[in-house]
């Protein structure tokens, strides 16, 4: 069994964002890198898989700079086989599009029984990667799962629908699915996983190699959006904030009365 | 400007998420036109064509199926913008049909400036201005980003519509959310939990505060998904929605998927450590603050009016 699952770094949401100098992304210097939080499920639910299967090799896929490989790292120490890097530092000005072709390129001729991705990811939220990728490979897909199953290349999923209501769909591999938090717990890689990772491969190709569409659409502008809420903002002294609180709680509404 | 507007339907009924799509519409001043898989028994009150296929025959999850319906309407709506909700059936059709018609497609958009689509990045923390390269374009709505001032009204031209495509996958029904656990859109006063309490030890001081308020407490998602909390204590679009007098969200950063579920609130009140946490956009009041010391010293007050 073949099994790929695509991860994104992105950067911690408490940052402190800065506007590049084009004015067109978010500056990515002094910003603290992490998975992409929905990719942490495709991995994990990915290494299930894996060690249900038995015979499997799995292959994580990343594209951006070459910082991304950090992440991968970590993806390989949970358990993935290979690593397949595809170098650019301009991913950000690709569109979902782009990038969902080239993974597509990549995985064409390769024959993955499932590909596993996040169902969005933390910075864009575009939510269009996974599925753009499987109709482009003619693959079915199930989006936005909460539970996975698999039993001889026949897939039980369960969709997550607003209000907690859960669709289950089947569909059979080859196939994607796209993950939503609390699909699995994923686990912390151990000390002697992080060191055999070291040794997995862990190959960089250019994109050029790979990206072969243009896009369609681009980030014309990236700004902050004006302040709209400007509720009271309160710093300083523990001791001092709670009477500050408590004066206002008083004032504005009737819960303390 | 022309647009088709992808109606959702769920368990036997219309949801409410299509009359955001008509108040974008009329929003942006543009012609529609509507796309339902649904049934005659639950038509949308909205004065325009409708073409609608029938979910006894085509299901009301089937993306191949629906795919195949919606391209041959737009193939003869000619739509400059087919328009979507950012929902679980949105985010999953939508792909599936800009790819198709190879356009320029912009996910969860708040706003049309100058015809230009807006669009949230990092948590709402930072904005975009999407440039799209094609002429036609497929957008889907941020839940909530528009509404209708009046009660919809207003009866279809109903247009029957069929396929023979073939189905990629199979569904098989609806699993309810778990019933049981407290009601929190009964309660007066909700103090919620975040991931920024850290670990499920500190669940206590949140606990605490509710009590010395005489309220529930609720948390987001994260610490419901790590099971420190029940999922009935889940506040937001995949949990309760809930509008109490006072909703004290500690450790919240404020995704737009929690804040769907307790804006409504009467008075806000947000512990957090990131002064420019998206919180802050609906809180009355921001206490920067790390709630480890903040909500215990809080609570011993209280305790001692
Ligand atoms: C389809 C879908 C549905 C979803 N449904 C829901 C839903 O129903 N409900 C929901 O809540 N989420 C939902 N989410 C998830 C949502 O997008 C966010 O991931 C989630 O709300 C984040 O929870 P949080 O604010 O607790 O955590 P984070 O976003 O990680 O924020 C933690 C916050 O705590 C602050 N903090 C850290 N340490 C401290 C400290 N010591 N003191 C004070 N503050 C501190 C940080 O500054 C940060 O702002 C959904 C997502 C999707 C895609």
């Amino acid at each position: 069994m073949k099994i790929l699952v695509c991860i994104k770094q992105v950067p911690d949401m408490e940052s402190k964002f800065k506007v590049n100098s084009e004015g067109n992304w978010y500056n990515d210097t002094d910003l603290a890198w992490r998975m992409n939080e929905y990719d942490e499920y495709a991995v994990e639910q990915a290494v299930q898989l894996k060690e249900q299967a038995g015979d499997a090799d799995l292959t994580v896929l990343s594209i951006g700079p070459d910082r991304v490989k950090e992440m991968m790292k970590k993806a390989l120490a949970m358990g993935c086989d290979r690593g397949a890097h595809i170098a650019d530092d301009d991913f950000f000005k690709k569109d979902p599009y782009e990038i969902a072709s080239v993974i597509a390129e990549y995985a064409k001729d390769k024959e993955f029984d499932l590909i596993f991705t996040g169902m969005q990811s933390q910075d864009r939220g575009s939510g269009q990667v996974g599925v753009l990728v499987a109709e482009m490979l003619g693959l079915p897909s199930i989006t936005t799962i909460v539970d996975f199953a698999f039993d001889g290349g026949q897939i039980t999923a369960k969709r997550e629908l607003e209000g907690g209501i859960k669709a289950i769909v089947k569909t059979t591999a080859p196939a994607l699915v796209t993950c939503q938090l609390g699909l699995n717990t994923p686990r912390y890689p151990t000390l002697p996983n992080i060191m055999k990772a070291k040794r997995k491969e862990l190959l960089s190709v250019p994109i050029s190699e790979l990206l072969k569409v243009e896009g369609k659409q681009e980030t014309a502008k990236l700004y902050f959006p004006e302040k709209k809420g400007g509720g009271l903002v309160l710093e300083g002294d523990v001791g001092d904030l709670t009477d500050q609180l408590i004066k206002i709680l008083k004032d504005k509404t009737a819960v303390l009365a | 400007m022309k647009t088709l507007l992808v109606a959702e339907y769920r368990d036997g009924e219309l949801l409410n998420s299509t009359y955001e799509l008509v108040a974008f519409a009329q929003d942006i001043g543009a012609e529609s036109a509507m796309f339902l898989v649904g049934s005659e028994s639950a038509l949308p009150q909205y004065d325009g064509t409708l073409y609608l296929a029938d979910t006894g025959k085509y299901s009301e999850f089937n993306p191949a199926v629906h795919k195949q319906l919606l391209l041959d309407v737009i193939a003869k709506e000619q739509p400059d913008m087919v328009v979507f909700a950012h929902s679980s059936y949105g985010w999953d059709l939508a792909p599936r049909i800009s790819l198709a018609l190879n356009v320029a497609h912009v996910s969860e958009v708040v706003e049309i400036k100058d015809g230009v689509p807006v669009a949230p990045v990092c948590n709402a923390k930072l904005r975009r201005d999407v440039k799209a390269k094609t002429a036609q374009m497929v957008i889907t709505l941020q839940g909530g980003a528009f509404g209708l001032e009046d009660e919809p009204s207003g009866s279809p031209t109903v247009v029957q519509i069929d396929t023979d495509a073939t189905a990629q996958v199979e569904f098989c029904g609806y699993e309810e959310a778990e019933a049981g656990g407290v009601d929190l859109s009964k309660a007066d006063i909700i103090v919620s939990a975040g991931r920024g309490i850290g670990k499920p030890e500190n669940l206590a001081i949140i606990e605490a505060l509710a009590k010395a308020l005489g309220g529930e407490y609720g948390a987001s998602r994260p610490v419901v998904d790590s099971d420190w909390v029940d999922h009935s204590r889940q506040v937001g679009t995949t949990g309760q929605t809930v509008s109490p007098k006072l909703y004290v969200a500690c450790g919240i950063s404020g995704a737009i998927q929690h804040l769907a579920g307790m804006k409504k609130s009467e008075f806000i009140v947000a512990i957090n450590t990131d002064k420019d946490a998206p919180i802050g956009e609906v809180a009355d009041v921001l206490i920067v603050a790390d709630l480890k010391e903040f909500v215990p010293a809080m609570t011993e007050k209280i305790n001692n009016l």
